[in-house]
């Protein structure tokens, strides 16, 4: 029993990140109809600016909270500018094109980026060091669920219901909404279409970063390449749940992690990818849509 | 009003509108009349900045319009229910409204217009919190309408009203235009297939025949043209 229960709590944590990379993903294949390859290194990106702020602030004398909060912050801002950067040079030209041509372009963006961290910075496994907080309450807990656990799950549960209230309740959200459904429509009731395209990629990639630098830190060491075993997993995660709906994305994520994590533990860590791949396998086989896919809803 | 003047639309290598020149003065309801494939919708999405003229000029306010993105077309006051309706299916019907409502930041002014459709179509207040794909047919026109309505245009563009919907609702849709135009003198040019209750209620008309405008006059002289009552009305 305590054996399931670590199980279930690390799939839990894997499967909260996996979703909120998955998000972007999902969001923006509802609005654009296109699979962004290059969004696993704006995650990769938000760990790598996490890494050199803090280093940057720590040096200066800074510990604890405030450095987890400045670093997250700017991280965040950056991996939006990319996110937004890369919609504007690699996509919006290719609006018309297409379908093939804006996916090309997402796997050289995908491939440019990865080459472009690693000339900049270093090819080789750079420490993370562990940003979240010791906070004093999550000692007495410590016995049912890790700090970093906790941590991880606490804070994407809170960005996903930010961005569900979002979405749902604000006037930027509803013109997100109506964009995914009805592009021309939504044109012709005055929705900007390209400010709502932008916007998409900068909360994507938003979401991204702060996954990024969670798993960082628990993980405690990041290269160039992570973004793209996290983007594959999430992309997984999105396509699991039903691409193109933002709740199918969360739940795609859960359900991954979970599967690798029973997987790993119960069978063979040997095969951690084999088993998300195989349920992907299984979905796309029996329920082509995904789990919260159109053909369902 | 609305001015267009030699207007050409292309979709790729087809010219779906060659060289068309028509004018909507403010107040009037203008109806179009075409058969299937005759040029109307790409008439009204030339005219709304969705596909854009290759030539010619469209004038709204003796303000040139045909370069102008389609959210800022709106914002000048033109709005458009589209054919088909094109009601956002997973918005609730309030959402809907409120999508409506997009450029507008008055929010007791907005109330007041909602209530005001909500006297218009009581059915809609009562479904308002139902997702909007999950409306009949004729309900979702009175929501098309409304939609448009709540911007508040100068000039409201409507592609065939009555498609799809029985001569019963069509009667009522019909009627409110008339209320529309006489309460808020809100200018209406409309396109129809099924040209009389359009040519009923329109003051003037034109036809619309492979692109190109073949007829125009009054309404009440065209619902009597030999030619018209052949084609169009099915007399
Ligand atoms: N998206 C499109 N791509 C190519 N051709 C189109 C497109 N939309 C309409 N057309 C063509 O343009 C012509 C006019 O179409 P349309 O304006 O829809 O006519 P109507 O509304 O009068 O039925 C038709 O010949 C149609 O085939
Ligand atoms: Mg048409």
């Amino acid at each position: 029993m305590n054996y399931f229960w670590d199980l279930f709590l690390g799939g839990l944590t894997r499967g909260s990140i996996y979703a909120l990379i998955a998000l972007g993903y999902t969001m923006v294949y509802g609005i654009l109809q296109l699979i962004n390859f290059a969004h696993g290194e704006i995650y990769m990106i938000g760990a790598f600016t996490a890494l050199i702020v803090a280093s940057m602030l720590t040096m200066q004398g800074l510990t604890g909270l405030s450095v987890l909060i400045l670093a997250t912050i700017v991280a965040v801002l950056y991996a939006a500018a990319y996110g937004f950067t890369v919609e504007k040079i690699a996509y919006k030209p290719l609006r018309q094109a297409s379908r093939l041509s804006p996916l090309i372009s997402a796997i050289g963006m995908s491939i440019f980026l990865q080459n472009y961290v690693m000339l900049a910075q270093t090819s080789d496994f750079l420490p993370f060091p562990n940003l979240l907080p010791q906070l004093n309450f999550l000692d007495s807990i410590s016995s049912v669920i890790a700090p970093s656990d906790f941590i991880i799950i606490a804070t994407s549960t809170a960005v996903m219901i930010a961005l569900t209230v979002l979405l749902k309740f604000t006037k930027m959200g509803k013109a997100m909404r109506a964009t995914a459904q009805d592009q021309t429509m939504a044109m012709l009731t005055g929705v900007n279409v390209n400010r709502v395209i932008s916007r998409t990629f900068i909360i994507g990639s938003a979401l991204a970063a702060v996954g990024g630098i969670l798993i960082a830190s628990h993980v405690g060491r990041i290269n160039f390449y992570i973004g793209f075993n996290a983007g594959i997993k999430a992309f997984t995660a999105a396509v699991l749940g039903g691409i193109g709906s933002v709740p199918g994305a969360v739940l795609g994520g859960l359900v991954l992690g979970l599967a690798e994590s029973f997987g790993t533990g119960y069978i063979s860590s040997d095969y951690e990818s084999v088993f998300a791949f195989a349920l992907l396998i299984l979905i796309l086989i029996f329920k082509p849509d995904g789990i919260l896919g159109r053909s369902s809803q | 009003m609305l001015k267009l003047v030699d207007v050409e639309t292309c979709y790729g290598c087809i010219r779906a509108l060659k060289g068309i020149s028509l004018s909507v003065a403010e107040g009037e309801i203008v109806a179009l009349i075409g058969s299937n494939g005759a040029g109307k919708s790409t008439t009204l999405m030339s005219i709304s900045g969705i596909t854009k003229a290759c030539g010619g000029q469209i004038l709204f306010n003796n303000e040139p319009i045909e370069k102008i993105d389609p959210d800022k077309i709106v914002a000048m006051g033109i709005s458009q229910v589209p054919e088909g309706r094109r009601i956002f299916p997973k918005l609730s019907v309030l959402e809907n409204l409120e999508m409506g409502a997009f450029l507008r930041n008055d929010h007791a002014e907005i109330k007041k217009d909602l209530a005001y459709i909500y006297k218009l179509f009581p059915i809609l207040q009562k479904r308002r919190h139902q997702q909007g794909g999950t409306l009949s047919g004729g309900e979702q026109q009175m929501l098309a309408i409304s939609r448009a309505l709540i911007a508040k245009p100068k000039l409201l563009l409507l592609d065939e009203p009555s498609l799809g919907l029985s001569p019963l609702m069509t009667k009522l849709i019909y009627s409110i235009l008339a209320k529309i135009n006489a309460e808020h003198r809100t200018t209406i040019f409309l396109v129809e297939q099924n040209a009389f209750m359009a040519l009923k209620l329109a003051h003037r008309a034109y036809v619309l025949e492979n692109g190109a405008i073949s007829l125009e006059g009054k309404a009440s002289d065209l619902i009597h043209n030999e030619n018209v009552r052949k084609a169009y009305l099915g007399i």
